[in-house]
């Protein structure tokens, strides 16, 4: 297993501060100490030195959302992410799951990850809007009986239009400053196919040409932050072969930038792959890092919206992108970001966590929504399509439904001189 | 139900603490009482690791009840029981009984009122620091006390450990800023103590008491207004020695900072590889000096601590030109203790006064010491008020590395007591230094103050092992005396 002769060395960064409790979304909601890093540092702890990997232990490691945001608050410098991606496998290869914990991991890991079978299910799915038909179920509650984890995906389903299919190039408007690859993501593929056209427009705008390789599937995310470690490097590889002859890879969902940004690490051991995925993460960019250090050369419309700007984990804790996509927000003319208090907190969506554990998630979600609600914002902006859905149905819950939008979107609507009904006539 | 089966698996427990589990279970119900080997396990130190010890359970209560009827059970089977906040200690104040309950307050967390008209808040035990000042900002308040672990320790920690921070140089320390505390006896009744009435301050006996007299559920805190105005500077200094003159100068000239603190150059590279705080290159030692309060005096002090940190020899001045720079300078600061994690495997943060005056001297010999030993010590202090907190590092993976570090760190409490000062001037006594009382104290002083906890504590069971270096009952107790202790039964008339 990669890195594993690393552990005991990981774990001994940690010097108990506690530093990192108050930025915990678990120890935010429970106040225990094996649901803080600390506590869990402490658990790991407990296994290298020989304590099985125990129901109660697997119980707070599957409790971590894998927000990051202790390692953003670590002054020690523990890479609390590499311990629980670690400490993950381990529980996958020591801990037996129930049957149906099984059969729900196996159906997740089954679909997401890969486009056509998440475009398969987009059908059905817009004909269970468009009938009315997800009313009746929730009011029935049926599927919280036969499954509460199905219930929680069910839920979480944004409502899907068309989906516009991208060509393989889109030309730079004007001199061209730049040629990037863009990478397409699976499920901001199939239920957020606007935003990366959305993308596409603004890069090119901006006087990129922008490549869409046809060959690229999932980067791998989902699998590696769920200790899935085998099938997260074959993804991995996949997309290494897609994308390593480009010169900037473009990146618009922060769960999938960061997981490029980690195949440095993810197969430093395997001798083949090592320096190809370091190239690869080495030019990989969230989008909004690329488009701040492009600068800006498209005219900005005035677009006169307040938005509430949330930090997805993924890309403040993970990659450290904070200033950038505020930057481009208040690049706008008459748009006002408005901040959401404890921006450190995760909303609870995490990948594939507010599926797996929606109890967690929805209270998360409520915090997040109450806040986000607080700033009295129009529109909601993230760079996440985990976070969007999460928020948005938990905005919606609390009966005040918000439009959201990514920010590639909102620069599209001002570059494009749209106009703020662009972004708002879509609640959720 | 989790707690059944944690029960029921609770082999290896004795029968006295199984028993007391399953009173406990009844009494707060949920998912308030650990039991589990492995979660207990979680628990088994605060802020400071090297003394460890597995709680025998942990209790996780929600209310000033939950918590005097824990306590009731506890007395009630002659168990031991310990308070614990955040676990952010320094001192191993709230390090467990294998043989007790822990009694943790990180789910006591609201904040109950605020009365800014007053400027008071009432807070829970276990709400954190720096949310007091989180929650009144706005206002323009804040609560004053600011130790270094402001972003997580708990309002109740404070208050048993009298906590101060780089600001108490002119704000003073939590028992300043404590108007009243609710608080469970250790017979377990709830009872008031406020700062106001008259007859004996039993609040400032409590506070800092270091939960051997009791535990807090309720706090009033004073709130403090927000100065008008905040200077800040950054003074670089080739050497410690440059340094230290500068502090005596500032305060000398009559000049009460808000703040003067000082780094030397290791615990300066630690930061700099946790933070990037940017602090000057190949500096010997930096000063943090703050100023605040109305703009005028202010702005004249201001200028004044300039030059004399530039006729002490600074060769570099930085000054915050907003609160974004004024945080990065402080952030190197307030990381440093965990910052030395970079740099050494291992360390001990000590804790110990010394006259300001005598800062030069002391300096030069824990130098000698650790050039004698080979153990390197990193120097972080509140200058202003003597405060040292050296920290003493070492490699826990080598062999007899933790005693060498342990004697370095012992003999630099020696140096502090040598010159007139103490053996701690913020984090406690806690079990880390409970030997070292008898060198500062005599065995008469030590007495009195046993009395005073048997006062509180006649069962001996609230927090025992801690602050005195041989834990006596209170019976025995020196002096001729005949009939009860005085004190017994006496406990809930305060």
């Amino acid at each position: 297993m990669s890195g594993h002769d690393d552990l005991p060395k990981l774990l001994g960064d940690c010097v108990h501060c506690g530093f990192c409790l108050p930025t915990c979304p678990t120890y935010v909601l429970w106040g225990e100490e094996m649901d803080s890093p600390r506590g869990r540092i402490h658990l790991m702890q407990q296994h290298a030195e020989g304590a099985p990997m125990s129901a109660p232990m697997v119980k707070h490691f599957d409790a971590c959302l894998g927000c990051m945001a202790c390692v953003t608050a670590c002054p020690s410098g523990v890479q609390y992410d590499r311990l629980i991606e670690m400490t993950r496998a381990q529980v996958e290869d020591e801990h037996p799951r129930p049957l149906r914990d099984r059969a729900v991991r196996e159906a997740i890991f089954r679909l997401f990850p890969y486009r056509r079978r998440l475009r398969a299910l987009r059908g059905p799915l817009r004909a269970y809007q468009r009938t009315g038909l997800d009313r009746l179920v929730r009011r029935t509650g049926v599927l919280e009986r036969v499954s509460p984890s199905l219930a929680a995906m069910e839920r979480l389903a944004p409502p899907l239009g068309r989906a516009p299919r991208l060509p393989e190039r889109v030309a730079a408007r004007g001199e061209r400053r730049a040629t990037v690859a863009m990478l397409t993501g699976c499920v901001q593929g199939e239920f957020f196919p606007e935003v990366n056209a959305a993308t596409a427009r603004v890069l090119a705008l901006e006087g990129c040409d922008v490549l869409i390789p046809k060959g690229q599937g999932c980067c791998g995310a989902l699998s590696v932050h769920s200790g899935r470690a085998e099938e997260g490097r074959a993804f991995a590889r996949r997309t290494i072969e897609a994308f390593e002859s480009a010169d900037v890879v473009v990146v618009n969902a922060a769960g999938c930038g960061s997981a490029m940004k980690e195949y440095r690490t993810l197969l430093a051991d395997d001798p083949s792959w090592a320096r190809r995925a370091g190239a690869v993460s080495g030019k990989t960019r969230d989008l909004a890092e690329f488009l701040l250090e492009l600068g800006p050369r498209a005219a900005r419309r005035p677009l006169p919206v307040t938005v509430a700007y949330h930090d997805a984990c993924h890309l403040s804790h993970a990659q450290g992108v904070r200033a950038q996509p505020r930057a481009l927000l208040s690049g706008i003319p008459e748009l006002t970001v408005r901040e959401v208090a404890d921006p450190d907190i995760c909303c609870g969506s995490a990948g594939t966590y507010n599926v797996l554990n929606p109890g967690t998630a929805a209270e998360l979600g409520d915090r997040k929504a109450g806040n986000v609600a607080a700033t009295g914002a129009e529109l909601l902006v993230a760079a996440n399509p985990g976070c969007t859905m999460q928020i948005a149905t938990a905005l919606r819950r609390r009966g005040t439904p918000i439009a959201v939008a990514h920010t590639a979107e909102v620069l599209d609507a001002s570059l494009r001189g749209l106009g703020p009904d662009a972004l708002l006539g879509r609640a959720w | 139900m989790r707690m059944l089966s944690e029960l029921e698996d609770g082999e290896g427990m004795d029968s006295v603490l199984r028993t007391l589990a399953r009173d406990l279970d009844v009494l707060l119900g949920g998912d308030r009482v650990i039991t589990d080997p492995v979660r207990l396990r979680t628990y088994e130190c605060d802020g400071l690791t090297n003394h460890r010890a597995t709680p025998g359970i942990v209790v996780l209560p929600d209310s000033a009840e939950q918590v005097a009827g824990v306590v009731r059970e506890c007395v009630r089977a002659g168990v031991p029981y310990v308070a614990r906040g955040s676990g952010t200690g320094l001192s191993g104040g709230a390090l467990p009984r294998t043989d007790g309950v822990l009694i943790v307050t990180s789910r006591m967390r609201r904040i109950l009122e605020i009365d800014i008209p007053n400027q008071r808040a009432v807070v829970e035990p276990g709400v954190i620091n720096l949310d007091v000042t989180r929650a009144v900002r706005a206002d323009g308040y804040y609560f004053a006390p600011d130790p270094s672990s402001q972003q997580i320790c708990s309002v109740g920690g404070n208050v048993a450990e009298n906590s101060g921070g780089a600001h108490c140089l002119k704000y003073g320390f939590t028992a300043h800023h404590v108007l009243a505390c609710e608080v469970v006896t250790p017979d377990g009744e709830i009872v008031e103590l406020a700062a106001d009435g008259p007859g004996y301050d039993l609040l400032g006996v409590f506070v800092g008491a270091e939960g051997t007299l009791g535990i807090t559920t309720k706090i009033t805190v004073r709130l403090t207004r927000v100065p008008q105005t905040v200077q800040t500077l950054l003074a670089a200094f080739e050497s410690i020695e440059a340094g230290g003159r500068a502090v005596s100068a500032i305060i000398g000239a009559g000049v009460v900072p808000a703040a003067i603190e000082m780094m030397d150059a290791l615990s300066i590279e630690a930061a700099e590889a946790a933070v990037n705080c940017a602090y000057p290159p190949g500096a010997g030692a930096v000063l943090i000096v703050e100023l605040d309060g109305p703009e005028p005096e202010v702005a004249a002090q201001f200028a004044d601590v300039e030059r004399l940190c530039r006729d002490a020899g600074a060769f570099e001045i930085r000054i915050a030109a907003d609160d974004a720079e004024r945080a990065l300078i402080w952030k190197g600061r307030k990381s440093a203790f965990a910052a030395v994690g970079r740099i050494s495997p291992a360390y001990i943060v000590q804790d110990g006064v010394i006259p300001r005056t005598a800062l030069p001297q002391v300096l030069a010999r824990i130098d000698a010491l650790s050039a004698e030993s080979g153990v390197r010590v990193a120097n972080v202090f509140h200058a202003g008020d003597g405060n040292l907190h050296p920290l003493v590092l070492f490699d826990d993976a080598e062999p007899g590395a933790a005693e060498r570090a342990e004697e370095v760190s012992g003999a630099i409490l020696d140096l502090c007591i040598e010159h007139g000062g103490s053996i701690t001037g913020e984090h406690g006594v806690g079990v880390d230094k409970a030997r070292y009382m008898p060198r500062m104290f005599t065995e008469a002083d030590l007495d009195t103050m046993q009395m005073v906890r048997c006062g509180f504590d006649p069962g001996g069971l609230c927090n025992p092992g801690k602050v005195f270096p041989t834990p006596r009952l209170c019976g025995e107790v020196p002096g001729v005396r005949k009939g009860p202790h005085p004190f017994e039964g006496k406990a809930d008339l305060f």
